[in-house]
């Protein structure tokens, strides 16, 4: 079943286009993340998914069914802002009630005296304590029901924040970079209990980020949002692994993915950065082929070779149990980043001579308008493993 | 700086406030040594703040007495609490409207309301007068009321402060299911206190003081507010006692300065809370 699904959204703001044509089909229950740089119009998206700006073209659905002319409240969207957007004037708990008052009483019952007097208005007022303390419980915010927002760190507002969204138990989450305004480690702990969160409810999460260790642990799968269309909706396993092109390959992974323009010799042979790569010439380059190569795809080898590259160390930096060697190669003004077993540590000097072994399963083949090439099933890669 | 200096620098900076300070007081403080004086000592040669004589009880129970001040004020406090709160009525909304909903012209309209800002309420005055007229309305707390229900600075005042609040809490809001109107209640005008206390405070001393407009509409004891009550008390009742007239004048004043300094800690309070997220 189709949790939500966006057809040929197009807005623009102006002159300027910000969404050109998105579509995608987010299953119900799934955990989508939208990635994308800074700009691209992830949250005008989400806004549009909520209802909260007009689409220029296109339709959003939420479980089936056609939802462009309802006003937000209808749609049973909740959504999660980046600046949290809790009202500063409420308590915690009013701010966590505010959803369901609004939707269980009418505007007599929620008059101030008159409302009071009202039948049934106490029995609803006690049925939506209940529910706020259930949820606030269940959040680890109980003891702050008292409290006004600015006297809450940053972590309990987020979670006063989830907490207002969760309440109403809508079918659709949708939050908008709730992380980015907490400390790493904060984060790394709220990642987890998001991820938590949606196991526990069951139901779809639509989650913005520009962070892509958020995207890569959190999601069921990704959508690279650039320039206003979406590039690529798969797993973090696959977005990773074989990118559908080359700014999709270079958003994804830290470092970022070593890109070498390469020129075909024929016979299968690619001239690349003053060594040569062995492909399989069953594909059709063209003139100009770029190769894309992670980090981890380089090995540390004794000497140059066919599928290796040669140039001179330029630094080294140490994560932990790996290192980064960055390493200029000759036709490349970046320097190459390959990562190395730590142990190679003691036999890496600044501006020594280094080769580096290509492992050829590994490495990407972009066409010259950006598209990765492949063969056939598009898991494959075209480069040929080499035997020594 | 050394230790001399700064003392001296602060007792300049003292020397100027105070000057400045009993400046602005001394007509005050002289209304009220005169309300306590007897007639013959108002124009005696030499120079006393405390009368010779007590004779407070006796001006004030002349002003109270001789002309129906306890009336008048209640007049003002009427119209003043009339005003306000349709000012808030129609202010509030009209602002939200011009600073957080996207719609044709709306900038054309604040042009307007910056326009209304600029334009002295004296100029307006026959037009309203003859309105009032039209409306059969002269003459009463309606023609008193009227004409301030639509004040562009409270819609300037409260759209500058609407601005302000983050796109996101609307959104929050709207999403949370408030109407259009519930957002203007229920989360602008409460996340605007210190705008709404600003606001309300140059209103009721603004209507409460004003003589202008009461002196044109009204013209029945019934329905005249405080200032215009003493102009009258000053020409019928007085003549040359002027002591009662002070003492009149030191009441209708003391509910303000009361007000004020009730809600003087509250209100600095209220605009720092605000100026600190
Ligand atoms: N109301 C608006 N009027 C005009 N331009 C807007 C409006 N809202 C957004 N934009 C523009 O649309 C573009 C996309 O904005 P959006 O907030 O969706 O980006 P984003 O992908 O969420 O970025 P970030 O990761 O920084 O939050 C930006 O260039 C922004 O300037
Ligand atoms: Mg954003």
């Amino acid at each position: 079943m189709v949790g939500v699904s966006v057809r040929g959204i197009s807005k623009s703001f102006g002159s300027a286009s910000i969404l050109n044509g998105i579509s995608l089909d987010i299953c119900d229950g799934e955990f989508l993340t939208l990635l994308g740089p800074s700009g691209c119009g992830k949250s005008t998206l989400l806004r549009i998914i909520a209802g909260l700006e007009q689409q220029d073209c296109g339709t959003i659905e939420v479980a089936g069914i056609k939802v462009d002319h309802l006003r937000p409240k209808l749609r049973d969207v909740a959504m999660v802002f980046q600046s949290y957007a809790l009202y500063p004037h409420l308590t915690v708990s009013e701010n966590m009630a505010l959803p369901l008052r609004m939707r269980r009483l009418s505007a007599w019952q929620r008059l101030p005296v008159i409302g009071a007097l009202l039948p049934n208005v106490r029995s609803v007022c006690t049925e939506i304590k209940t529910e706020v303390a259930r949820t606030a419980k269940a959040l680890g915010i109980d003891h702050l029901l008292s409290r006004k927002p600015s006297q809450l760190s940053g972590g309990q507002r987020q979670r006063v924040a989830v907490g207002r969204a969760m309440v109403r138990h809508p079918a659709v989450f949708l939050m908008d970079e709730p992380l980015s305004n907490l400390d790493a480690k904060l984060r790394v702990q709220m990642r987890g209990e998001i991820k938590e969160l949606h196991r526990r409810l069951g139901v779809t999460f639509v989650y913005v980020t520009h962070d892509q260790t958020e995207a890569m642990t959190m999601s069921d799968r990704v959508a690279v949002m650039l320039d206003g269309q979406v590039a690529q909706v798969a797993s973090p396993r696959q977005i990773y692994a074989c990118p559908a092109d080359r700014r999709v390959a270079e958003l994804i992974g830290a470092p970022k993915i070593n890109l070498l323009e390469a020129a075909p010799r024929g016979e299968g042979l690619l001239a690349i950065a003053g060594s040569t790569l062995a492909v399989d010439n069953v594909l059709d380059f063209g003139d100009s082929v770029t190769v894309g190569i992670r980090p981890e795809s380089l090995q540390f080898a004794d000497r140059a070779g066919l599928n290796t590259l040669t140039g001179r160390l330029r630094y080294v930096e140490h994560v932990g149990a790996d290192l980064f060697a960055y390493v200029d190669v000759p036709g490349s003004r970046e320097p190459l980043v390959a990562r190395l077993p730590v142990e190679l540590a003691s036999r890496l000097q600044s501006d020594q001579t280094l080769h580096l072994r290509v492992r050829c399963e590994q490495a990407l083949l972009f066409s010259a308008d950006g598209r990765r090439l492949s063969e056939g099933d598009g898991q494959v890669t075209p480069l040929r493993s080499y035997a020594e | 700086m050394t230790p001399r200096t700064k003392i001296l620098s602060g007792l300049v900076r003292h020397v100027i406030l105070l000057t400045t300070g009993s400046l602005v007081l001394v007509p005050f403080i002289w209304m009220v040594s005169l309300s306590l004086k007897p007639p013959a000592e108002l124009f005696s040669s030499n120079f006393t703040l405390l009368p010779e004589h007590w004779f407070a009880v006796e001006n004030y129970t002349k002003a109270l007495t001789a002309a129906p001040l306890p009336r008048y004020m209640l007049n003002g406090v009427i119209v003043c609490a009339a005003i306000l709160l349709l000012q808030i009525i129609v202010c509030a909304p009209a602002a939200y409207a011009l600073a957080k909903i996207r719609f044709a012209g709306r900038e054309i309209i604040f042009g307007f309301v910056l326009i209304g800002l600029l334009i002295p309420h004296q100029v307006l005055a026959l037009p309203l007068f003859i309105l009032c007229y039209w409306l059969g309305i002269l003459n009463t707390y309606a023609a008193l009321i009227f004409p301030f229900v639509v004040s562009p600075f409270g819609i300037f005042l409260f759209r500058q402060f609407f601005m302000s609040i983050p796109d996101d809490i609307v959104h929050a809001a709207r999403l949370d299911g408030l109407s259009e109107l519930s957002i203007v209640w229920r989360i602008m005008l409460p996340m605007s206190l210190p705008a709404v206390i600003a606001f309300s405070i140059v209103s009721v001393v603004g209507h409460w003081n004003d003589l202008f407009w009461p002196l044109l509409v009204v013209h029945s004891q019934e329905f005249m507010p405080p200032s215009l009550g003493i102009v009258t008390f000053a020409n019928a009742e007085t003549g040359n006692d002027y002591g009662p007239l002070m003492a009149g004048a030191t009441l209708v004043v003391a509910p303000l300065v009361i007000a004020f300094f009730a809600a003087q800690r509250w209100f600095i309070e209220g605009l720092t809370a605000g100026s600190v997220k």
